[in-house]
């Protein structure tokens, strides 16, 4: 099927703005990528992250955003549109303020950590040399790493890669962060830092663009999401947004004896109600939630518990695709 | 990951270096990468022990065990330690230098790719050209820190081995020491020299893969096959733009009046080939999608 192309952020529902938002960090429009295989593997997506936002960048596996994040930091040339990081449609000018970690961490096996992260310090033509060591240790201790710092990278475990690939990302005061997949081989436990790490970076100002196949992992950190599917963006724009896009229900649970009351009162306050024992289920619909459990209460009903469903992330995914999150291809 | 805010001195703006500073920062770690990797420390050293062995032998058979065979110098060795120099550098040139370039070239923008340090480096970013540039001059030191090897211990072993005498030239003239050792070293850049366009196909053949050892074995089979080429007569009109065919013209040097034509034509011959793949080594690698 063709999933339908919801764009909600109105910055880029326009689709024929003449430039760069100056508000976007990163902004593309109609953002295409043909492999030579013949692949579309992102097709005319218009992606607006906002400056100061945690933009979740989410879909299954073979979607697109690896590839999105490449045409965006100028590693493939995309097939047609164009993109533009920090109002630059060179990335080349921009990437000294750019923080990136893509497709997993890479640095050279028989190298220490520390050493890989002085090599990539050395070619940055408009870093300062004579910091190097201690944005160095910073970046190391800001991911905990500092310890292992002189083991050659070989040796490091998945976790301790994907936290060196963070160290990078961090070797200078950027303004933006991309990381792709940031959290891929972390345990829960790391992945928990990965988060708290975003949000800290997030409250001193910094942009970051982050994007995962797990849904849940990262999306308690973001202000806005975007949703990938089969190449194409399905949706973007603030959190909020997805309250709009799927069903909230409520879920009430009453005393022995009160199903009968409860469900009369709901009913007047304009919900089509479902009981089952104890326990009455209903669409919110437009209705104010607060008022539920006055209303019952008000009737005398005893209200033993009171749960609003807002709609999950992959609920919305598999209502805007009709698919499952899995690899799509 | 500490949470703990990681205090900033408060500096002044840093000055952004000057490009010439930023270039040769990144030019030396790309030297202390190439230089300092334990596998090709290994190469240098195995190309090392060539003339030691090559002198050792030639010492305890005290023969002359190459008397006949190949050009006329391999048989003054031992009347003369200076000739280790050129015997070694001779005895490499087929195989075991064309395997060096290949390893070190090859590995140049292949290696990286492979290791995915390839993307990192280009999103810090280091412009295309720039890093080409940086690679071809970390492949160009090694291949000159490869002859130098087999010259130095060539040198130090025939000295010791031999000794070092006046130089009597293929002609049967005789030069003095110093004009002689003059001529060594000639044979040795000349050899140097003739590596470099071996060096811009392997940069080349680097570009078009993200698998370096793909790009090492193109390499080494470049030089073999023009070596093979070499010998059929029937090409012969197509020998004298061969990658191979001037290399063994370093032995104009030992004459007593070198023909300067064939050097220049030899060299030509290289600058010829560094300009044309250089030049496909540029526009691939500039244009090319980075999805390693
Ligand atoms: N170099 C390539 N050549 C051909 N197809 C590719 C290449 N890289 C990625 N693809 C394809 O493009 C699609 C999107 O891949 P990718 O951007 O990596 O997705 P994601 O990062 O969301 O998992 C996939 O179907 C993948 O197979
Ligand atoms: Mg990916």
């Amino acid at each position: 099927m063709t999933a339908p192309a919801v764009t909600v952020d109105p910055a880029s529902a326009s689709g024929d703005l003449p430039g760069a938002d100056a508000g976007s960090a990163v902004q593309t429009r109609a953002l295409t990528k043909r492999f030579r295989s013949g692949q579309v593997a992102v097709d005319g997506i218009d992606l607006s992250v906002p400056r100061g936002a945690v933009y979740g960048f989410l879909g299954p596996n073979g979607s697109g955003k690896t590839t999105t994040i490449r045409m965006v930091l100028g590693l493939v040339r995309p097939t047609s549109g164009t993109s533009w990081l920090l109002g630059s449609p060179e990335p080349a000018t921009v990437l000294s303020r750019v923080g990136a970690l893509v497709e997993g961490p890479g640095f050279h096996p028989y190298l220490t950590g520390r050493a890989n992260l002085l090599r990539l310090d050395a070619a940055d033509a408009t870093a300062d040399p004579r910091t190097a060591a201690r944005r160095a240790s910073e970046a190391l201790e800001r991911v905990g790493l500092l310890a292992a710092e002189g083991k050659p990278y070989r040796q490091y475990s998945l976790g301790m890669k994907q936290r060196l690939g963070l160290a990078a990302a961090l070797l200078r005061p950027r303004e933006l962060l991309v990381l792709d997949e940031p959290t891929n081989g972390l345990d829960p436990q790391g992945t928990r830092e990965v988060r708290l790490l975003i949000r800290e970076l997030a409250q001193a100002g910094t942009t970051v663009l982050v994007s995962s196949h797990l849904l849940g992992e990262i999306e308690q950190v973001c202000t806005h999401l975007g949703i990938m599917s089969r190449g194409r963006l399905l949706l973007q724009g603030p959190r909020s947004v997805l309250d709009q896009r799927g069903v909230t229900r409520v879920m009430v649970t009453v005393a022995p004896g009160h199903v009968a009351t409860a469900a009369g009162v709901l009913r007047v306050l304009g919900l089509d109600v479902s009981a089952e024992d104890h326990a009455l289920n209903a669409e919110l619909g437009a209705l104010e939630p607060a008022r539920i459990p006055a209303a019952l209460v008000h009737a005398g009903v005893d209200v033993v518990g009171f749960e609003v469903r807002r709609p999950s992330l992959e609920q919305v995914f598999v209502d805007l695709t009709g698919e499952g999150f899995d690899v799509a291809r | 990951m500490s949470l703990a805010e990681t205090p900033t001195p408060a500096t002044a703006p840093a000055p952004v270096p000057s490009m010439a500073a930023a270039y040769w920062r990144l030019q030396r770690s790309e030297l202390r990468l190439v230089l300092g990797r334990r596998r090709n420390l290994v190469l240098l050293l195995g190309l090392a022990a060539v003339p030691l062995l090559l002198g050792l032998v030639l010492f305890f058979t005290q023969d002359t065990a190459l008397d006949g065979q190949g050009p006329a110098f391999l048989g003054r060795v031992t009347g003369n330690g200076l000739f280790l120099v050129v015997a070694s550098v001779f005895l490499c040139l087929p195989f075991l230098l064309p395997l060096t370039i290949g390893i070190a070239s090859g590995d140049a923008i292949a290696g990286e790719a492979s290791a995915g340090t390839l993307r990192y480096l280009l999103t810090v970013p280091v412009g295309r050209t720039r890093l080409l540039l940086v690679k071809a001059v970390g492949a160009l030191a090694f291949a000159a820190a490869a002859v130098s090897a087999i010259a130095v211990v060539g040198l130090v072993a025939g000295a010791a081995l031999f000794g070092v005498h006046d130089v009597t030239l293929l002609s049967g003239d005789t030069v003095p020491l110093g004009a002689g050792a003059l001529r060594v070293l000639a044979v040795v850049a000349y050899v140097g020299l003739s590596l470099t366009g071996l060096v811009a196909v392997g940069l080349f053949f680097s570009t078009l893969t993200e698998v370096p050892v793909g790009a090492m074995a193109a390499t080494v089979v470049v030089a073999i096959v023009s070596g093979v080429l070499d010998t059929i007569p029937a090409l012969s009109s197509i020998h004298p733009a061969l990658l191979t065919h001037h290399w063994l013209d370093f032995a104009e040097f030992l004459r007593l009046e070198p023909d300067w034509a064939v050097i220049g034509g030899g060299l030509a011959v290289q600058a010829a080939w560094v300009a044309i793949f250089g030049a496909l080594a540029w526009s691939r690698f500039t244009t090319a999608d980075v999805t390693s």
